[in-house]
């Protein structure tokens, strides 16, 4: 403890003004712990920020919260299993517990592998936890990744954040399958072999991009080391980096939140992180590792010990990778063999490399470009932070149903094996359906979803005007019937009426006033085409005047949605006279105001 | 001596030691090569039992004597002639169901009411089909008792030699245009001897010399273990591979941490 007498000196200094401390960064001084650390690094400002950020609530928006935990959880079971994987290709003679490999010639990893699922207290779980932990990553990245799409959570300013998603989400696939190649069991074997066919079927450079891969003829020695540095060192850094730029902008941007009453463009509607949306967090991620772990401790997952040590001669039935590659083999699968073309001496494997080379870039390709090809064609550069409901956008909502019909196609086709003998069916026709498939069932999922879109828009529309039936029928004093209709509760109205009307854009006259040519026509053409075929039947909210009209004249509704599908582009009049319904006598007004 | 000497460049030398090559190595064939098992001798009786048995359930496809017949259509088989297939053939097929074939189709499926005929009956049919040629008999219970046998080693061969049609845990495998290796969870250790001796539609034949009654043993003790032993890791969801692991990802994972995700956001602080 010092004390402070009085100095000599001191005297010199008897009309200073006391200097004040600096102040923190957080504008307010705090104490304890809280203090001490910002006093040191000036966190305050940053945490202060984010801990009064607000969070909306909806159970979709916690499936990136899923993927989250998901991850950590296989990093968690990840390290334990590093204390005890050997990556090594070294040949060894098995003599552990389990009985059927005794004496069984293996490799190092594999040996280790069967070591720790047996010889290890707890080992088992923590191998099944951690493979299950990585299926539901993968699940939730995707469930994750059709929310953001349909919801158009993607829109300006998200546009980068998508694109870090989608990287995020082809990380994640790699990072999965190098490592169920790591066991070296059959069917980690069985994978890395085909790997190797699909590096060769590259055109000039495949058998050298093989061999520098493999440092050699396949298997080699050098793999599994190479693989276990990528999946527990390589990809887990990069994955944590985007993952972490990726909440940043979260935070920054401020989350999204579905159209309701008092949420506008301009405000975020939830709880603050501190203290509630924390808690709720925090508990979200036990009940994540708590659901993995019930998983894991019921049901069986990748049985390496069953599957074998990896032989070159060997294959089971039912080779298949995990459901995330899925997609790439089922593209093999379904890709006839004439597609391999003989050149000039030189072999184009295309049966190959089409499946197992190029279709994970372009359909990355294709999901990073969306956003901006969305907005070039709506011509809609306006921020975002209202999510669209995702009839509100139907050939939107229809285009993703087309990708994920023809995702889902090329999975299923990587089961076709499996399909054939669960339901008894033919191998081949299974096959011949899926080759149809691709090009049909991705189209007839267009239509369907955006006729079901337009409809449900039609339907919102028709219910702000009529609202609800209440199937109570009333006779008039002059004898005729009809159904009253309750009115709909403002809030409920507003979340139908909230969006905006779109329309197409218009193409320019090719010349301008002056009778000169515009340069740019042609894009231009192509956009007001695209556009037109973005907006085509387009469905737009009830007006307010609509409403009025509506509500002060109860037999005029159905000339109001006549005149309004009309204005649409393509009216489609089947529908229009097919949603009227003959009605007589006036509503009762409802009590809620008008939505706009 | 001399003599031989001075003649070893005559021009029929070359013909002569081809010839004895030949015949030495026809001999040694004939000493080592595998012999193919004799059917057991059966009585006279039991023979005559089974051609009853025989023409009133099998003839219609396989002809009175066993000798094949052809359906009207073109030069389809009805039932392949008979003569040779051996005793374990008929053993294995009738005793488990897929004879007498209940309705043509890719595959004589095993019928799902199980053998039609007691052990009995079987065994006179078998002695009368073998009566009609020689072919691998019904195996003693000495030559499937797999309780001495190696299931490790077993596992080896099966992997090699089984798992790409009834895949690595047994449970079954596609073949092209409907066919399919079934799962071997339930058969017993004399039929999947019998069958790797006789084959059966799609699946070959493994004789003595591909693998050894002592390879076959093992292979039987490894098929009995993995379907004997507990699982370790859980539900073994068809022990079918990673589709199954990723159907219930989806179907049941999703659900389950989705039902949480409604029921938290449900709750109001
Ligand atoms: C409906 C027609 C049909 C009837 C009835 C039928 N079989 Fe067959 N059987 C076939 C056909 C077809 C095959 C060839 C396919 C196969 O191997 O399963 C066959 C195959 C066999 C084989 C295997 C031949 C081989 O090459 O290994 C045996 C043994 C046999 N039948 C015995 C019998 C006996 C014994 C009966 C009577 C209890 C019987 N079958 C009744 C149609 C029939
Ligand atoms: C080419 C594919 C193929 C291979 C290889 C193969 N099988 Fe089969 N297996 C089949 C088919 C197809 C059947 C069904 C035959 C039938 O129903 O007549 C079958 C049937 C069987 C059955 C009878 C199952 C039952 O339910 O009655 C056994 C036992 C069997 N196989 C064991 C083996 C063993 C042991 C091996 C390895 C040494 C093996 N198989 C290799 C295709 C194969
Ligand atoms: C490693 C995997 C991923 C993790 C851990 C993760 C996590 C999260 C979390 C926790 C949020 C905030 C809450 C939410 O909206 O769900 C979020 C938002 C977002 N994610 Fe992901 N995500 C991952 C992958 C992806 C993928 C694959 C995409 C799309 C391709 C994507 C696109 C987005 C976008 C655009 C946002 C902002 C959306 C909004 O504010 O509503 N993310 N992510």
């Amino acid at each position: 403890m010092t004390t402070s007498a009085a100095r000599p000196a001191d005297g010199l200094r008897a009309g200073d003004v006391p200097a004040s401390p600096p102040p923190s960064a957080g504008s307010k001084k705090l104490g304890g712990v809280a203090g001490w650390v910002d006093d040191r690094t000036g966190a305050a400002g940053g945490v202060g920020y984010l801990m009064k950020k607000v969070f909306p609530d909806h159970w979709s928006f916690m499936l990136g919260e899923i993927a989250m935990y998901s991850m950590i959880v296989c990093l968690l079971s990840g390290v334990f299993l590093t204390f005890w994987f050997v990556p090594s290709a070294g040949e060894v003679v098995y003599h552990g517990s389990y009985a059927p490999l005794q004496g069984v010639t293996m490799s190092d990893a594999y040996a280790s592998t069967v070591h720790i699922s047996f010889d290890i207290r707890g080992g088992l779980i923590i191998r099944q936890i951690h493979h299950w932990a990585a299926l539901m990553f993968i699940v939730a990245v995707s469930a994750h990744m059709f929310r953001v799409f349909f919801t158009g959570a993607f829109r300006k300013p998200r546009e980068i954040n998508w694109v870090i998603g989608c990287i995020l989400s082809m990380l994640a696939i790699v990072e999965g399958f190098a490592g169920y190649s790591l066991p070296d069991d059959l069917l980690s074997g069985t994978g890395l072999r085909a790997a190797e066919g699909f590096m060769q079927s590259a055109p000039i450079i495949g058998s050298y991009l093989a061999y520098f891969v493999f440092d050699g003829p396949f298997p080699g020695e050098a793999i599994i080391p190479r693989l276990y540095s990528v999946h527990v060192l390589l990809i887990p850094a990069i994955l944590i980096g985007l993952f972490t730029a990726h909440i940043v902008l979260v935070a920054l941007q401020k989350h999204t939140q579905f159209p309701g009453p008092g949420r506008t463009n301009d405000n975020v509607v939830g709880y603050p992180v501190m203290p509630v949306y924390a808690a709720k967090a925090g508990g979200f991620f036990f009940i994540v590792f708590g659901a993995i772990a019930l998983m894991a401790a019921l049901v069986q997952i990748n049985p390496i010990w069953a599957y074998g040590p990896y032989d070159p001669s060997p294959v089971t039935a039912g080779s298949q990778p995990d459901w995330y590659m899925g997609f790439a083999d089922g593209a093999l699968r379904i890709t006839p063999n004439w597609f391999e073309f003989d050149i000039l001496g030189f072999t184009l494997s295309l049966n190959i490399a089409l499946g197992a080379l190029l279709l994970i870039p372009v359909m990355y390709g294709v999901a990073m470009a969306y956003p901006f090809v969305e907005r070039w064609i709506t011509g809609d550069t306006r921020e975002h932070h209202l999510l669209d409901r995702p009839r509100n956008a139907p050939t939107r909502t229809a285009l993703g149903m087309w990708a994920l019909t023809t995702y889902g196609v090329f999975m299923f086709a990587a089961g076709n094996d499996i399909i054939a003998i669960k339901f008894g069916m033919s191998i081949n026709d299974i096959t011949h359906f899926f080759q149809f498939g691709l090009f049909i069932l991705p189209l007839i999922a267009f239509w369907a979803t955006r006729r079901i879109c337009l409809s449900l828009q039609r339907h919102d529309r028709e219910k702000v005007l009529h609202g609800r039936e209440s199937g109570t029928i009333i006779r008039t004093a002059q004898g005729g019937y009809f159904e009253r209709h309750s009115g709909l509760d403002p809030y409920e109205q507003w979340t139908l009426v909230q969006h905006e009307p779109v329309a197409p854009i218009e193409l320019e006259p090719a010349v301008d006033e002056n009778g000169v040519a515009r340069p740019a026509a042609r894009k231009d053409r192509l956009r007001a085409r695209l556009s037109h075929f973005y907006f085509r039947d387009v469905v737009n909210p009830v007006t307010p005047s609509e409403l009025a009209a509506a509500h002060h004249d109860g037999q005029q509704h159905e000339a109001i949605e006549a005149q309004a599908l009309s204005h649409s582009i393509e009216a489609d009049p089947e529908s229009a006279s097919g949603s009227m319904h003959v009605e007589e006598g006036s509503e009762p007004e409802p009590t809620g105001g008008h939505g706009h | 001596m001399n003599a031989l000497a001075a003649r070893r460049r005559h021009p029929a030398v070359l013909t002569v030691l081809l010839l004895v090559a030949l015949v030495a190595t026809g001999c040694a064939y004939a000493a080592f090569a595998p012999k193919p098992a004799q059917a057991a001798t059966a009585d006279a009786d039991q023979v005559a039992q089974g051609k009853k048995l025989f023409q009133a359930n099998c003839a219609t496809c396989h002809g009175l004597n066993g000798e094949g017949t052809k359906t009207g259509t073109g030069d389809q088989i009805a039932g392949p002639p008979l003569a040779g297939v051996g005793a374990a053939a008929v053993d294995f097929q009738v005793g488990t169901g897929r004879m007498p074939m209940a309705a043509p189709g890719v595959q004589a499926a095993q019928g799902v009411k199980g053998a039609q005929f007691t052990q009995t009956q079987i065994d006179q049919l078998a002695a009368y089909v073998a009566s009609l040629g020689p072919g691998p008999a019904i195996p003693a219970a000495a030559d499937y008792d797999y309780s001495n046998a190696d299931a490790a080693k077993g596992g080896e061969l099966f992997r090699v030699n089984c798992a790409m049609c009834h895949n690595f845990a047994g449970s079954g495998g596609a073949l092209t245009r409907g066919k399919y290796a079934p799962s071997l969870a339930t058969v017993s250790p004399k039929h999947i001897y019998e069958i790797l001796n006789t084959g059966s539609q799609a699946m070959p034949v493994f004789n003595d010399t591909n693998l050894s009654p002592d390879s076959k043993r093992e292979i039987i003790a490894y098929i009995k273990t993995i379907h004997t032993e507990p699982s370790p890791g859980g539900l073994k969801l068809g022990s079918m591979g990673p589709v199954s692991e990723g159907l219930f990802a989806w179907v049941f994972g999703l659900a389950l941490l989705i039902g949480f995700a409604v029921w938290l956001g449900n709750k109001s602080a």
